[in-house]
């Protein structure tokens, strides 16, 4: 792979596509290598989003007022661009949410939930976040099932043999993610579903890391559910996607109650709408889920298909890895410098520690050089428990980031070491 | 940069980081309490021997960065052998210098500080003031008598 580099002359998405990378921080040109935690927004998709609010805006699936018949029609064109770089079988199978966690909440509470018997078992990765734990301990925990968790190789990898020892006739929901926030690490989502079927488990899988960086097929990898953050994915803040298959979302009851999800309402008795209406009470994030469409027409170029949308995240998640590639080079020269996941697989995520100074420690100084990385536990305290570490830093590539970004992170880090040196 | 990094990790910080004092258990403790700062993963113990309203000893051990594990191991420096009410009192004094929206109001007892007024640095950075003060607000559960702190 490094006999490639010296083709990267500039990032795959321009820096000045990206107004806040061109933000001065201490100082110092922004280096952000934080995208794992949240993306910076491309200028022509919140410029498209103002648009429509200023000319287009009302509210959606209400009024038969013209405004409100466009603002539908931009809203719900939306659901159909997600279920094309999903692949998913039907418009009806998009749900949209206010985020990944709202997702994973969702299917917790009106589908685990309701199927969990005492002795049933949720089976999860030591690599998951948070959001992909506590859901399910809360249904667990109302239901009296169990929660248990596939471990993971010293290098961040499923151990598979592991993940299907723990599987049985008592497995009810497999929840992993497709790439892991904290280390980098792609799961191999299809072979995991088709074990976690093999004993007729459901599974959900977290694609708040892959969205941007991975083409994502549901029905080849037969995901039952999937859910994709979108202000990780360039897209604006408070917007998830839930997608779940049709049969199983039909056959949910609703998660919220309120106006856009019932098809009648008495005081005795309501009546719900089809999908996807049914999980989408109350008004949405209308601008939001506009703005996610243009996010996806900027990734993508204009008229964009299924097509030429797999072929632009591929090579956005090959340059990604030519760039962590590249960075992880520069910071093993550094002595003391432990990285963290190297799985055979890797997307865009350098998660690692150097020795004799503390991530935070580490973090503040690579902030007063411009460079934004996260350091903690990732909202990963079973993972960090697991490597023996209380956090690591962690860098994390997008497609504005360049080889120069990597320069910086590893002199930066130098210089974090010469001062606890 | 404007402003020297060196501000934040001054000598006196990364002297404490290196050979932490007044680190380990303490067998006849009478008071105990754990912070943790939810946030970033720090979590700090701290114990007392109180007796006669003196603290006869004070220990902490945890993990965290070189901030709060220097400022714990200042703090031990501190207090050890201090009445109970002069070690609340700079506990205040700590709040203040560490806290005071008012530049001036802060710095009014810096002279007094010795060793502490090194964590200075940390008024220019919001999110590790947590970390400067969680040894102090761990301190102070301990010596009420409540068993956990956090700093948020």
């Amino acid at each position: 792979m490094i006999q490639e580099l010296p083709k990267i002359s500039t990032s795959l998405f321009p820096k000045s596509d990206f107004p806040n990378l061109l933000t001065e921080v201490n100082g110092q040109a922004l280096a952000y290598l934080d995208s794992a935690a949240s993306a910076q927004k491309p200028h022509a998709a919140t410029e498209a989003t103002t648009a429509f609010v200023e000319h287009q805006y009302a509210n959606v699936h209400r009024g038969v007022h013209t405004l409100s018949q466009l603002a539908t029609d931009a809203y719900e064109l939306v659901r159909d661009q997600v279920k094309v770089i999903l692949n998913a079988a039907d418009r009806n199978e998009i749900i949209f949410t206010k985020g990944c966690t709202e997702s994973i909440n969702l299917v917790a509470q009106s589908f685990a939930r309701p199927l969990l018997q005492p002795g049933d078992e949720i089976l999860l990765t030591e690599l998951e976040h948070h959001s992909n734990i506590v859901p399910w301990q809360l249904a667990a925990q109302a239901s009296g099932a169990k929660v248990t968790a596939a471990r993971i190789h010293d290098n961040g990898e499923l151990d598979i043999d592991d993940f299907k020892a723990k599987l049985s006739s008592r497995t009810k929901i497999v929840a992993f993610t497709h790439i892991s926030n904290a280390l980098g690490t792609i799961l191999p989502a299809k072979e995991l579903t088709q074990m976690a079927h093999a004993v007729g488990a459901t599974v959900l899988i977290d694609g708040a890391q892959s969205g941007p960086h991975a083409a994502i097929d549901v029905q080849e990898i037969g995901a039952d559910f999937y859910v994709l953050s979108i202000h990780k994915m360039y897209g604006p803040t408070g917007v998830g996607v839930l997608y779940g298959k049709l049969n199983l979302l039909e056959a949910m009851p609703p998660y919220q109650g309120g106006g856009s999800m019932i098809r009648s309402v008495s005081f005795e008795e309501t009546t719900f709408a089809e999908l996807p209406a049914k999980f989408e009470a109350g008004t949405p994030n209308i601008a939001g889920v506009v703005g996610l469409g243009a996010t996806l027409d900027y990734i993508a170029g204009p008229n964009w298909n299924r097509d030429s949308w797999v072929r632009r995240v591929t090579e956005i998640g090959n340059y990604e890895s030519v760039v962590r590639e590249y960075g992880v080079s520069q910071l093993a020269e550094i002595e003391g410098l432990s990285v963290y996941g190297d799985a055979e697989e890797m997307a865009g995520i350098i998660s690692f520690t150097l020795k004799n100074v503390h991530p935070h420690d580490l973090g503040t100084i690579l902030d007063q050089h411009g460079v934004a990385v996260r350091a903690g536990h990732h909202c990963c305290q079973p993972l960090m428990k697991r490597l023996g570490v209380p956090a690591t830093a962690r860098a994390s590539i997008a497609a504005y980031n360049d080889l120069e970004d990597m320069d910086r992170l590893s002199s930066a880090v130098i210089a974090a070491k010469e001062i606890f040196a | 940069m404007s402003w020297d990094l060196r501000d934040l990790y001054q000598e006196t910080i990364l002297d404490h980081q290196k050979h932490p004092r007044g680190k380990g258990a303490l067998e006849n403790a009478t008071h105990t309490a754990t912070g943790y700062n939810p946030l970033c993963g720090d979590k700090v113990t701290i114990q007392l021997a109180v007796n006669d309203g003196k603290i006869n000893e004070i220990r902490f051990d945890g993990e965290g960065c070189a901030i709060c594990m220097s400022s714990a191991s200042m703090m031990t420096v501190s207090l050890q052998g201090q009445p109970v009410s002069d070690a609340e009192e700079l506990f205040q004094r700590i709040q203040k210098f560490l806290t005071a929206n008012d530049e001036s109001a802060a710095m009014e007892d810096i002279d007094t500080l010795g060793d502490l007024a090194a964590l200075g640095g940390v008024r220019r950075l919001p999110v590790r003031i947590k970390c400067a003060n969680l040894p102090w607000h761990t301190f102070k559960s301990a010596i009420q008598g409540e068993q956990s702190a956090k700093t948020e």
